[in-house]
């Protein structure tokens, strides 16, 4: 997976990440997997979320980061994998309890250890775990939910968590500003926006594939197919790893 | 017994807001999100102080020939961004005046400032960050300790001004510098003042709008960036505006009327809006007040909240600062996405049921509910005030608590205030004896304590599902510690008036 991403990616800005860099683990199953649209030429491939073997930390040791241009082109891409549903006001301390929060995101170590405990603060009606016992992953790389998500704290432990467990996007109906906010600066997480009620009419473990181009999340367990918003300006944030890589990539601040 | 009791048991009748004005305004909700014009300067300290001077020719506020209105947090933003105008839905790299971190957020923030700068890069200005250690203090959890050294070294290193450091655990007291929770030691500190930019890692940082300022929560990467830069890009948000009249009844807080408002407009209601509190009753009210209503407007999602400076904030700031401030003000013809408006003699004392502050009920609605402790203290509920507030109850009812009663006092003033001032018709007495003559737990060292749960070993964390009266600002499912826990939100008052019966207690049984 990750030779076949390497091999894809003609000119590889996105290793400006925020992300902390380290060891990738190949013997993880990735559970998703993302389709650079090729109909239109890729100048870049979008990487972040998208393998839990972090495809981009290990490209980021063999590529210098010298060689990023500014590039104004739109990557499209898909994501597809399992959804984990949740309800309305998911809060940060359900996303990542307090108790956790001594974990010092931008340490590698800790960033994977926060993520073992990605919303592990959810009462016990939600009675599928989130990830399982002794595992530091999620087998479901899309969280959907309902309104308000991620509110309360400014926490950007919260979105690093759900990044670090392997949560590539989240579709809810609204999002608390902070949280879109760390999502955003982080790259760690897509926070995208359904257009209705999709937590009422998806189910824990259905297969979804989301559209970001298209602004699209097809439910292909259900069979049915809902409308996203667009991500707009927040996508190639995102897409580049964060807001300094974005501010290095388009030529803001200087690359180092 | 209020005129409303017999008429309605619906906490809020919608005769509470008289006047809900939805203002058409479209416009601001066409800008794009991140529209982020292309600029190579590199920001240095000398761009800010060149252009400093500046501002005082801009300034459009108070001019007189104002073209366009703007509503207070547009102003500070605008002038931030040195700027003649701003408008709602617009990105702006506003200039920093004051930047908050604490042990929870400090470390990785020092993580993305040191990876994206350089190993060796400076702060953009030593004397703007403050740093203050508060959350996770007095606790054997070897990783917090270690994040209190980490913030420790990053000072040291960057010869940061002001940081408020601990470094005997076993006596807090031993540490003069330290103050303890992060908005209430800002305040007292003099890090708060009117007209200025203030952002914190933490979402309560919008406390600091009851100085008449822009304050709001980011998160460590903003963090990270604002530590090399000094500014940060910020969407100026349109402003919901609450116009608060009446004569305040003697059995209600601060605290009643936010969770008046978010149960009125709920916990999205104010979602990347800012929250402009106005009206004869929030004029009346302390700085200590005000800040417990700009504390929660976060609860409501909102961005910012802001109190106009007034007499009663100049003179808080008497003896408190010496840098100069130049207070701004909404413009009469200002443009307010809606308005809302209560007469607060007609509000009673509230709570927010668990697990949301919007779950608004009358305390006396909850009268059944049968509790098992009692929290006073957090940013919220933990200040001078608050604890005054409590001993009047207890002094009033001169009875002992039924449950156990945990007192946190927010910072090491706070503490010294509940052991040293008399309590008005005690005889003399102080808040902690008032408190020990009642039953309740000793005062404990000034932290955030159990209000975020913590590491296990925090003091009054709910380590059980009990049920908790609390004065603190969020009731989330575990987020005292236990995730079958419930918290009832209240008043100081309602607190103390709970604790003294076991149940949810409208604090009218002991203070009329």
């Amino acid at each position: 997976m990750a030779a076949s991403l390497l091999s894809l990616s003609p000119n590889p800005t996105f290793t400006a990440s925020t992300k902390p860099s380290f060891s990738p683990s190949y013997h993880t199953t990735p559970h998703f997997v993302k389709f650079p649209n090729t109909s239109q030429t890729p100048t870049h491939l979008i990487v972040k979320p998208l393998s839990t073997h972090s495809p981009r930390a290990s490209l980021s040791s063999i590529i210098p980061r010298a060689t990023a241009t500014p590039t104004t082109s739109t990557t499209q891409t898909s994501f597809h994998g399992l959804c984990y549903v949740v309800g309305d006001n998911i809060d940060t301390d359900q996303i990542i309890p307090a108790e956790y929060l001594t974990l010092v995101p931008s340490n590698p170590e800790e960033y994977e250890k926060l993520g073992s405990y990605a919303l592990i603060g959810l009462p016990s009606s939600y009675t599928t775990r989130f990830i399982e016992p002794n595992e530091n992953k999620t087998k479901y790389s899309i969280v959907i939910g309902g309104y308000n998500f991620g509110c309360g704290s400014s926490r950007e432990h919260a979105p690093v968590a759900l990044g670090a467990a392997g949560v590539a996007a989240v579709v809810a109906e609204s999002y608390a500003r902070i949280f879109f906010r760390n999502s955003v600066a982080t790259g760690e997480v897509y926070p995208l926006e359904s257009e209705g009620r999709i937590c009422e009419e998806c189910r824990t473990g259905d297969t979804i594939t989301i559209e970001l181009a298209e602004s699209r999340l097809i439910n292909h367990t259900t069979g049915k197919e809902y409308k996203l918003k667009p991500i707009g300006d927040a996508g190639p944030v995102i897409e580049a790893g964060g807001i300094f890589a974005y501010a290095r990539k388009t030529g803001m601040i200087p690359t180092n | 017994m209020n005129s409303m009791a017999s008429s309605t048991i619906a906490p809020n009748p919608a005769s509470f807001i008289a006047n809900k004005k939805h203002l058409g305004f479209t416009a601001f909700s066409t800008s794009s999100q991140f529209s982020i014009p292309k600029c190579n300067r590199r920001i240095s300290k000398k761009v800010c102080s060149v252009m400093a001077p500046q501002q005082s020719e801009r300034r459009p506020s108070t001019t007189g020939s104002v073209k366009t209105a703007m509503t207070m947090t547009e102003k500070i933003l605008a002038r931030a961004s040195e700027k003649t105008q701003l408008s709602p839905g617009e990105n702006s790299w506003v200039n920093i005046d004051i930047l908050m971190t604490h042990d929870v957020c400090g470390p990785g923030s020092f993580g993305i400032f040191k990876k994206e700068f350089g190993q060796n890069a400076k702060v953009w200005d030593r004397e703007k960050i403050v740093i203050i250690p508060d959350h996770y203090i007095f606790t054997s959890d070897e990783r917090a300790n270690r994040n209190v050294d980490i913030l420790r070294d990053f000072c040291k290193e960057q010869n940061i001004k002001y940081f408020y450091d601990i470094k005997d655990l076993s006596d807090f007291k031993a540490n003069p510098d330290y103050k303890g929770v992060c908005h209430i030691a800002l305040a007292q500190e003099g890090h708060c003042r009117p007209g200025e930019v203030l952002l914190g890692t933490d979402s309560h940082t919008c406390t600091a709008g009851a100085f008449g300022q822009f304050a709001t929560g980011i998160g460590n990467t903003d963090a990270g960036f604002v530590l090399g830069a000094g500014k940060l890009l910020l969407k100026v948000p349109p402003t919901l505006r609450f116009v608060m009249d009446g004569e305040m009844p003697n059995y209600l807080l601060a605290k009643d009327l936010i969770l008046q408002i978010i149960g009125e407009i709920s916990v999205s209601g104010a979602t990347y809006k800012s929250m402009e509190f106005v009206g004869t009753t929030v004029e009346s009210l302390t700085m200590e007040e005000r800040m417990t209503l700009c504390n929660m407007v976060v609860e409501a999602g909102g961005k910012n909240g802001v109190v106009p400076a007034d007499s009663t904030t100049f003179k808080y700031l008497e003896d408190k600062t010496s840098v100069a401030y130049e207070p701004v003000y909404s413009d009469e013809q200002a443009r307010f996405l809606s308005e809302y408006r209560f007469d607060v003699s007609k509000l009673e004392p509230l709570v927010a049921k668990p697990h949301s502050p919007d779950n608004r009920a009358l305390a006396r609605e909850c009268k059944d509910v049968k509790i098992d402790r009692v929290y006073i203290g957090s940013c919220t509920g933990g200040k001078t005030e608050d604890f005054m507030a409590a001993a009047k109850v207890f002094l009033a009812s001169g009875k002992k608590v039924k449950v156990p009663t945990f007192l946190v006092p927010a910072t090491q003033k706070v503490w010294m205030d509940v052991y040293g001032l008399p309590v008005p018709g005690s005889g003399g007495k102080t808040c902690s004896q008032i408190f020990e003559e009642a039953g309740c737990d000793t005062p404990a060292s000034p932290n955030c304590g159990a209000c975020l749960g913590g590491p296990k070993d925090t003091y009054a964390r709910m380590n059980e599902p009990t049920v908790c009266v609390s004065t603190t600002n969020r009731n989330f499912p575990g987020r005292m510690g236990h995730k079958e826990g419930q918290i009832y939100l209240a008043s100081p008052y309602t607190a103390a008036a709970s604790a003294l019966t076991g149940y949810v207690t409208d604090p009218r049984e002991f203070l009329q």
